[in-house]
């Protein structure tokens, strides 16, 4: 048995800047923002802040991908750091909460502010998103920096939602779930998003409304994809018992293989905590099939059965058996890529949800992010 | 092996970059031929195309002639266009070829886009695109 170092680090504090469609402001301060909340909410001070985590920092990427990179956040904070990591190579975007929570073990940093930007809701608009997109390809050729990928895909037209609508036509035909149980994760998160302010669509939504949304890849349709912001999260990883304890969220077990089945395998082997012992489900829903590859790979039920747990939705809600995307997950509250969840899950274990706070308070949620083979899952406890 | 058509779609598709390690894949359809990396050692099939064996760690890689036929495998009507040549809708799909244990991710042509269905039969063929073939599925006419 590998040593259980999990144990070694805390979530001491969380923080969220605005999130909004199209909010115009430099990304750096939506980081800051975000950065300072987490810091105060940790009970700290910048001067104690001795690490950094991101995902993916600061890269070429699509427009607003990336709000801002590690340098960038140590200077324009006058941080004085002892580690920093940052990069879009890791298992999925939590992969970063993880490299902190490695940092800390290890004894490299005490505190680790471990962000996510995002503007991409502002840069597609000022830099051409979608634009972006055909330029790769202008004059029938692929730009040579784009990633090398792209030439598997640009050949054939092959967009990210492609990707997933693959995926969730061949689960629709394998496991006979229909379009009307997959727009039980759009409904449930769209009701979820009613409650939270901070929610970028908080209208009701019906199954008509999902079954007559725009095709973009069929049978993927304009809401089983999740919504591009401007927004930053910031978590701090500390030092167990170096802050306040009645605030510090625990990490059970975490799992970063590669491969959504694989890293839920390696988090269960790493705890004697079971799938029913999940409160809530804070899962990675980029795609609404993305979703429900990850419940059922976290043994929320059994493959193939992710249709019948979200049949009318009613055991996915607030108040049914499995909470799932509390907040209203990125399908309705906006991509923040995974940290969104994060944040929501340990709002959700403080009891500090407000409105949308589950019922007796969550002890144990589950959080994941990325699809694929890019994926990691963790499991988070209460504090105690 | 049997020789496949080239097709003139009537438009230009984004031409992959010929590179060492995938020029042979992006070639191979000159002679009407789908060729796919496969370990000479033991037999492994690799798409996309890699200089050693996944499972031998051989560094002995050929381009072999395959059949060209395959089935779907999975398949979606894109809606979006996200190629300023390729007009939507159009069929992109991964086909799991007869003959070799790889699926490719590959466009669909000449057919409607609400008969394609998991499990159909359908055969290579050839877009060209400055100096590259890239291979194209079509349903099999009976
Ligand atoms: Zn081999």
């Amino acid at each position: 048995m590998s040593t259980h170092f999990e144990a070694s680090a805390v979530v001491s504090g969380i923080g969220m800047s605005q999130v909004g469609r199209r909010l115009e402001l430099d990304p750096w301060l939506l980081t800051t923002e975000a950065a300072l909340e987490a810091i105060f909410d940790a009970g700290l001070t910048t001067d104690d802040i001795d690490g950094i985590s991101t995902y993916p920092g600061a890269m070429w990427s699509t427009p607003g991908i990336t709000g801002a990179g590690c340098d960038d956040v140590r200077s324009m904070l006058g941080l004085r750091t002892k580690w920093h990591s940052g990069g879009g190579e890791r298992p999925g975007q939590l992969g970063a909460v993880i490299d902190a929570m490695l940092a800390v073990h290890a004894g490299l940093a005490n505190h680790v502010l471990c962000f996510r930007t995002v503007w991409e809701s502002t840069a597609q608009q000022y830099l051409g998103g979608r634009s972006a997109a055909l330029n790769k390809a202008a004059n029938g050729k692929i730009l040579p920096f784009g990633r090398e990928l792209d030439q598997w895909t640009a050949p054939y037209g092959i967009g990210y939602p492609s990707h997933g609508a693959l995926r969730m036509q061949r689960y629709m035909t394998e496991s006979g779930a229909t379009r009307e149980q997959f727009a039980q994760l759009a409904l449930v998160s769209r009701a979820n998003a009613a409650l939270n302010p901070n929610a970028i669509h908080r209208d009701p939504m019906t199954v008509d409304d999902y079954l007559d949304s725009r095709m973009i890849s069929d049978p993927l349709c304009l809401f089983d994809c999740d919504v591009p912001v401007d927004g930053s999260v910031a978590v701090i990883v500390s030092q167990a018992g170096t802050t306040d304890s009645s605030r510090a969220v625990s990490f059970q077990a975490i799992g970063s293989a590669a491969g959504v089945n694989e890293s839920c395998s390696m988090m269960w082997s790493r705890t004697d905590l079971r799938p029913p012992d999940i409160d809530i489900a804070e899962i990675y829903d980029g795609f609404t099939i993305y979703a429900v590859e990850w419940i059922e790979a976290l043994g929320l039920c059994a493959k193939f059965e992710a249709g019948a747990l979200l049949e009318g939705g009613a055991r996915i809600s607030l108040n049914g058996e499995i909470p799932v995307s509390t907040n209203g997950g990125q399908l309705s509250a906006g991509r923040l890529h995974g940290f969104g969840s994060f944040h929501e899950a340990c709002l959700q274990l403080r009891g500090e949800a407000a409105e949308r706070q589950v019922p007796r308070t969550p002890q144990i949620a589950a959080v994941t992010s990325g699809a694929e083979q890019f994926s990691s899952a963790l499991l988070l406890g209460a504090p105690r | 092996m049997s020789t496949h058509s080239i097709v003139n779609e009537g438009f230009l598709r984004p031409e992959p970059p010929l590179t060492p390690r995938t020029k042979e894949f992006w070639t191979s359809g000159h002679d009407g031929v789908l060729r796919i990396a496969q370990c000479d050692d033991c037999g492994q099939w690799m798409h996309p195309p890699q200089p050693v064996c996944r499972s031998c760690q051989s560094r002995s890689i050929s381009s072999t002639a395959v059949a060209g036929t395959g089935t779907v495998f999975s398949y979606t009507v894109n809606r979006y266009q996200w190629s300023p040549t390729i007009e939507p809708p159009y069929v992109i799909a991964e086909v799991a070829l007869d003959d070799a244990d790889v699926v490719l991710m590959t466009a669909l042509i000449d057919c409607e886009i609400h008969a394609v269905s998991i499990g159909m039969p359908v055969d290579v063929c050839f877009a060209i695109s400055g100096d590259t073939f890239i291979p194209l599925f079509r349903p099999v006419t009976p």
